[in-house]
């Protein structure tokens, strides 16, 4: 089995963390930190060490979830493999709406 | 390993044994910092503010530097102020700790006649603190203080949890741990409030909550850029909610037993939250002012900041940082990323430079000479 190239924090979570630069296009592993788990998926974008990888999709204005909370919202339609930060998900927070 | 420090006559236990020449106002920093130049075992702690401060941010005033003076990693005291009043007010309220301590003003003496009286009685605190002997003392002794900075995901992942370990075993052994930031819960702000002790510390803990977040958003800009800020965005957190997540993974699992004002000193043993500002420097400076001999600083990005007498040790989880900023690094435990260690074995290592750093061994931080004192004003002097 390939090596891990993501963590993730629990299970149920929507995101996990790269522990080493993600290309595009790429099969990736990442574990589960509290079951052990383990997922596969091809990555949808260049994702740089300590950056999110999403594990589900994920509509428009859902929330996202990591550490069993949510951690904001989505601003774009967010696939399973796909990038995330602060280009498609914001606080659910302090927006400060324009 | 056996932990050794200086009992004080205040009953508390310090790791460090500094005599310190701390100015009562921005004005007597240049006299302050000419008895260090003649007497190079003193100490000088300057800073910019005490002049015609009032009301609620003058009581700050005096007692985060009361605090800091009385702080049992300081053998003994030199004070000086520009006028007589309040540096006997300063001096009085260290004397109550039971510490060697005197006073001197500038007024009608000038920097030079004030800078050479001062150099006199800073010689003998210091030849006399070099006689006071480490002793013995347990786990419990500790006060520890605990924030991270320029998080980035890894914290979370690595750093943060491996203070928790630490966190436990410190609360366990019956010492007392200091945590902050404010407004850098928001998101797990409910994790804290289940875990209080009683429904008294609750409302307490839930009344500093909302009025810190009250005052972000009664200046109506979004903070995002400043908090997060742009190094947390850099490391790959996207939202407050989620670099809160991982800052309270530093917290462990023990209840929280106490809310503590700013530089206020905890009144019970275990986990006590001090409601602060979430800006590295200006939050552990008022944690020393409390009484924490040592503190635990996770760090993803690299945050570098240190404290003129509370020891900041700093870990990382971020491989980057681990290597490209080695010299501000305590310990590295990216290994945990790559799945090489487990958090009981990080917790070991962290427990281990912890003592290291309690018996005398000088943090990164305190190598390279950072002495971060940065006192929070809570609105301009009149």
């Amino acid at each position: 089995m390939a090596m891990h190239k993501f963590l993730i924090h629990n299970k149920g979570d929507d995101v996990g963390v790269a522990t080493e630069d993600i290309r595009r296009g790429e099969e990736v592993t990442g574990v589960y930190m509290d079951t052990e788990g383990t997922i596969s998926l091809v990555a949808r974008g260049d994702i740089p060490l300590s950056h999110k990888i999403a594990v589900n999709d994920i509509p428009v204005g859902g929330a996202v979830t990591e550490y069993r909370v949510k951690i904001g919202l989505a601003t774009q339609q967010i696939a399973a493999g796909d990038y995330v930060h602060v280009h498609n998900i914001r606080s659910a927070r302090w927006s400060f709406d324009k | 390993m056996q932990l050794t420090g200086y009992r004080r006559c205040s009953g508390q236990v310090g790791i460090r044994n500094h005599v310190v020449v701390l100015p009562v106002d921005d004005i007597s920093n240049t006299a302050a910092e000419g008895v260090a130049r003649l007497i190079p075992d003193a100490l000088a702690i300057p800073h910019p503010y005490g002049r015609l401060q009032f009301g609620e941010d003058l009581e700050l005033h005096f007692r985060t530097l009361i605090g800091t003076a009385t702080n049992p990693n300081i053998a003994a005291v030199i004070v000086i102020g520009i006028e007589p009043n309040w540096t006997e007010r300063l001096a009085e309220g260290i004397r109550a700790s039971g510490k060697p301590v005197e006073g001197f003003s500038i007024e009608r003496s000038g920097d030079l006649n004030t800078i050479r009286e001062a150099a006199r009685v800073a010689q003998g605190f210091v030849q006399n603190a070099s006689e006071l002997q480490r002793e013995p003392i347990e786990l419990g002794d500790i006060w520890l203080s605990i924030k991270c900075g320029e998080s980035d995901t890894t914290t979370g992942l690595a750093s943060c949890p491996t203070v928790g370990r630490v966190v436990d075993q410190v609360v366990d052994a019956g010492g007392t741990v200091l945590f902050g930031e404010t407004s850098e819960l928001t998101g797990g702000e409910q994790l804290i409030a289940e875990r209080c002790a009683s429904d008294e510390v609750r409302a307490r803990f839930q009344r500093a909550y909302d009025d810190y977040v009250s005052m972000i958003v009664s200046k109506g800009v979004d903070p995002f850029g400043s908090q997060p800020t742009q190094g947390n965005i850099r490391g790959g957190l996207s939202t407050i909610e989620e670099k809160a997540l991982g800052n309270i993974e530093k917290t462990g699992t023990r209840p929280v037993v106490g809310v503590l004002g700013m530089a206020e000193a905890p009144k019970l043993p275990g986990l006590n939250f001090m409601d602060t500002s979430s800006a590295a420097a200006e939050c552990i400076t008022l944690m020393a002012a409390a009484g924490a001999v040592v503190h635990l600083f996770p760090t993803g990005q690299g945050n570098i900041v240190g404290h003129p007498i509370e020891p900041v040790i700093k870990l990382t989880g971020n491989p980057i940082t681990a290597r490209t900023m080695s010299e501000h690094i305590d310990l590295d435990v990216s290994g945990l990323l790559r799945r090489e260690m487990t958090l009981d074995e990080a917790g070991d290592r962290l427990m281990e430079v912890v003592a290291r750093t309690v018996n005398g061994r000088r943090t990164c931080a305190e190598a390279l000479g950072h002495r971060e004192f940065v006192l929070t004003k809570l609105y301009p002097s009149a």
